[in-house]
């Protein structure tokens, strides 16, 4: 593993200038992940905020070849690329070793994007899927997603007098893409750029298709001090609602502050820390809703003592 | 080379085996799939190089020759009905990308009910995506065309998204004898693909598909008009080196005994064919009748559509389409293109053979029949059983 040192020295690949929001964790993920291979990469970016902040025509703050075609169908477009890579090395066109990375957030690979993800994975191709999760569709306006967590307030499932909040758990989509036996799949957070960085180094030199799930706070839709962006990623694996892990060629293991929680070495904090220090969750401290609280402090706990079974094997 | 028997799609098929593409994206769709069937064994059987890969859609098969035309690849597909219509939203970002994909569209009616026969409804669903659309009316056409497309496609005036398009069942199943181009001179006609601005150029990197504000995106778009209006000339150009290869003659429509006709019948696809043996059949009994095909759809041939059918006493457009609430597409743009002429036939629509219901000859005398007797109104839906 390379210092922080070091990775500085690199080439920048997503410059700045863009016009992402001040405390958004998405530039931040990427330039973690750009930085995990040295090798050529061809980037290709589902729409959304990190689409749509990154490459307004004329200006595009992109140092690598970059490509955005659709919300649903990143992994179909590198699909493309990657195959367009391998005929053309074939024939001696390209001499270069590259590498293929999507950038993507929750809706466009837990929703709309997830038969193109599921299709690209099942056909092979290398190439790493990172989706930086947000927990809901932030882009148009803090939309419920697949991925936004029970309880939380969003403009299309907004806490009301009758209703508080998303009903439904989100879908474990980092496990449902380990169902797919691929060679390598994990979740990260940008707080630990260590932790980060060699997962997707590992996700780039997997030989196949891998996928890196992980937690971009969103200051705007998550309603907390944008110099808090860190801090609340780092929040989310202390309390284990995102442990950092690995599936990698079907073994699963913990990684980092989860797998020093795991051992016993640091505190598990409760998932009362986490919701009270965001405005979506507001509505969770009456405590008209202390059930509520409870039934997701139980799913997370469920999810963690699975996520502990399945590293034990 | 010598005639072979086969049908449309197995043409279409040794058009890609012989032009060898980079990557070919491929989803089973009824009555296409004999051209991804076919094509599988030319893989399968090392007769060509090509990457082939199995989507698990036809978006995203339209996504994958996105990412592989930007990235450098000569890429094909192809499709048909429903697959067309998945793909909508694709074929306008191919088009805006100037990416020269080539599909073929084995023409079939658009659910509901559920039907996997030909009609038009598909290709017209797609007809303002900025892709160029040509129609067959037979094999060798089918064959020859799909030919033609990659070098329209990838004229660097043109540099857009082909879209080949043949009638289902009725070309892509039926077999007719035709005569292919023999191997090596498909890949001097065709030519090495030499991409532009490709992905895969990492030193230089360019963007595909940025997010385009008021300021830039008209521009992007009027850029793309222009590139279509390029067709034409570029269309004539390839088309005569094709002539010269061949001996086949090819232009934007085909005219059929159209000089001294006073009835002329406009269509497209299969049915052309059956016309001119009408045609042939009614000249016999001295009727003074004719008819066009028009080949190449989009961009529209207005001038040699207005030119043909200059002071004829009627014409009937053919449409294997309905566009509810208005007329079919065909007759909006045949009547168009006469308006800008001082003398207009009485011009009538007809809407015919959707979902694959059969037209024969003697169906299409009724046309002639009713443009002689005056009877025929704005809009007729031939032989619709009431």
């Amino acid at each position: 593993m390379i210092s922080i040192k070091e990775m500085t020295a690199k080439p920048v690949r997503l410059t700045e200038g863009h016009r992402l929001c001040a405390g958004c964790s998405e530039p931040v993920v990427a330039k973690q992940v750009l930085l995990a291979t040295d090798k050529p990469v061809v980037v290709s970016n589902a729409t959304g905020c990190f689409e749509v902040s990154t490459s307004g025509y004329p200006y595009s703050s992109w140092n690598v070849p970059w490509i955005h075609s659709a919300f649903e169908n990143t992994a179909a477009t590198i699909s493309g690329v990657e195959s367009a890579y391998r005929v053309l090395k074939r024939k001696g066109k390209i001499k270069d070793d590259m590498r293929f990375v999507c950038f993507a957030g929750d809706g466009a690979t837990y929703d709309i994007g997830f038969q193109a993800l599921s299709g690209a994975i099942e056909r092979g191709h290398q190439f790493l899927f990172v989706c930086m999760n947000n927990e809901a569709y932030m882009n148009t306006g803090i939309q419920r997603s697949g991925a936004t967590e029970k309880g939380a307030s969003t403009t299309t499932c907004p806490s009301g007098t009758c209703i508080p909040g998303k009903r439904e758990f989100p879908k474990d989509i980092t496990k449902i893409v380990a169902a797919h036996e691929l060679p390598y799949a994990a979740q990260a957070s940008p707080h630990n750029w260590k932790d980060l960085i060699e997962k997707a180094a590992k996700g780039f030199e997997a030989g196949g298709p891998a996928f890196l799930n992980v937690i971009s706070p969103c200051p705007r839709g998550w309603r907390y001090d944008s110099a808090l962006t860190i801090d609340m990623s780092k929040l989310a694996v202390e309390t284990c609602l995102w442990p950092l892990y690995e599936y990698d060629n079907g073994k699963w293991r913990i990684t980092a502050e989860s797998k020093r929680i795991a051992e016993g070495k640091a505190e598990k904090r409760p998932i009362m820390d986490w919701l009270k220090s965001q405005g979506r969750f507001k509505h969770l401290m009456d405590p008209k809703h202390s059930a509520l609280v409870e039934e997701i402090q139980a799913n997370v706990d469920r999810k963690w003592d699975e996520l502990i079974r399945l590293s034990k094997h | 080379m010598k005639r072979i028997a086969a049908n449309g799609d197995q043409a279409v098929a040794l058009s890609w085996k012989q032009i060898n593409p980079d990557v070919c994206a491929s989803y089973p769709i009824t009555p296409q799939t004999i051209i991804v069937e076919a094509f599988s064994d030319y893989v399968a059987d090392g007769e060509v190089d090509t990457e082939y890969v199995c989507s698990e859609s036809e978006h995203s098969s339209m996504s994958i020759c996105i990412g592989a035309a930007a990235a450098g690849a000569r890429s094909v597909t192809a499709t048909a009905s429903a697959g067309l219509a998945f793909m909508w939203e694709m074929l306008y970002i191919a088009a805006s990308m100037r990416l020269p994909i080539v599909m073929t569209v084995a023409n079939r009616a658009l659910s509901g009910p559920i039907n996997i026969h030909c009609d038009h409804s598909d290709a017209m669903g797609s007809r303002d995506s900025g892709w160029v659309q040509i129609f067959a009316e037979n094999v060798q056409e089918a064959y020859d065309n799909s030919l033609m497309s990659f070098r329209i496609a990838e004229h660097p005036d043109v540099h857009l998204p082909v879209m080949n398009c043949l009638d289902g069942f009725i070309v892509t199943h039926a077999i007719e004898s035709f005569t292919p181009v023999e191997d090596d001179q498909v890949k001097k006609f065709v030519g090495e693909y030499k991409p532009l601005l490709p992905l895969l150029d990492w030193k230089n990197p360019h963007s595909y598909g940025p997010f385009d504000m008021p300021d830039y995106y008209y521009e992007h778009k009027y850029q793309q008009a222009m590139a279509m209006n390029n067709v034409i000339p570029v269309f004539k150009e390839v088309a005569a080196e094709f002539e010269k290869l061949t001996g086949r003659k090819y232009d934007l429509i085909e005219k059929y005994m159209v000089d001294d006709a006073e009835y002329v019948a406009v269509a497209m696809g299969s049915t052309a064919g059956t016309l001119k043996a009408v045609v042939d059949d009614l000249r016999k009994e001295g009727h003074k009748v004719g008819c066009i095909k028009v080949r190449l759809f989009r961009p529209f041939p207005y001038q040699e559509i207005a030119k043909a059918l200059e002071g004829k006493k009627a014409v009937a457009v053919m449409d294997r389409v309905i566009s509810f609430g208005a007329v079919g597409p065909l007759f909006s743009d045949v009547r168009s293109a006469e308006f800008d002429n001082r003398i207009h036939p009485r011009t009538v629509n007809y809407v015919y053979g959707l979902g694959g219901r059969d037209v024969g000859v003697e169906d299409l005398k009724v046309v002639f029949r009713e443009m002689e007797a005056g009877t025929a109104k704005n809009i007729n839906y031939l032989g619709v059983k009431q």
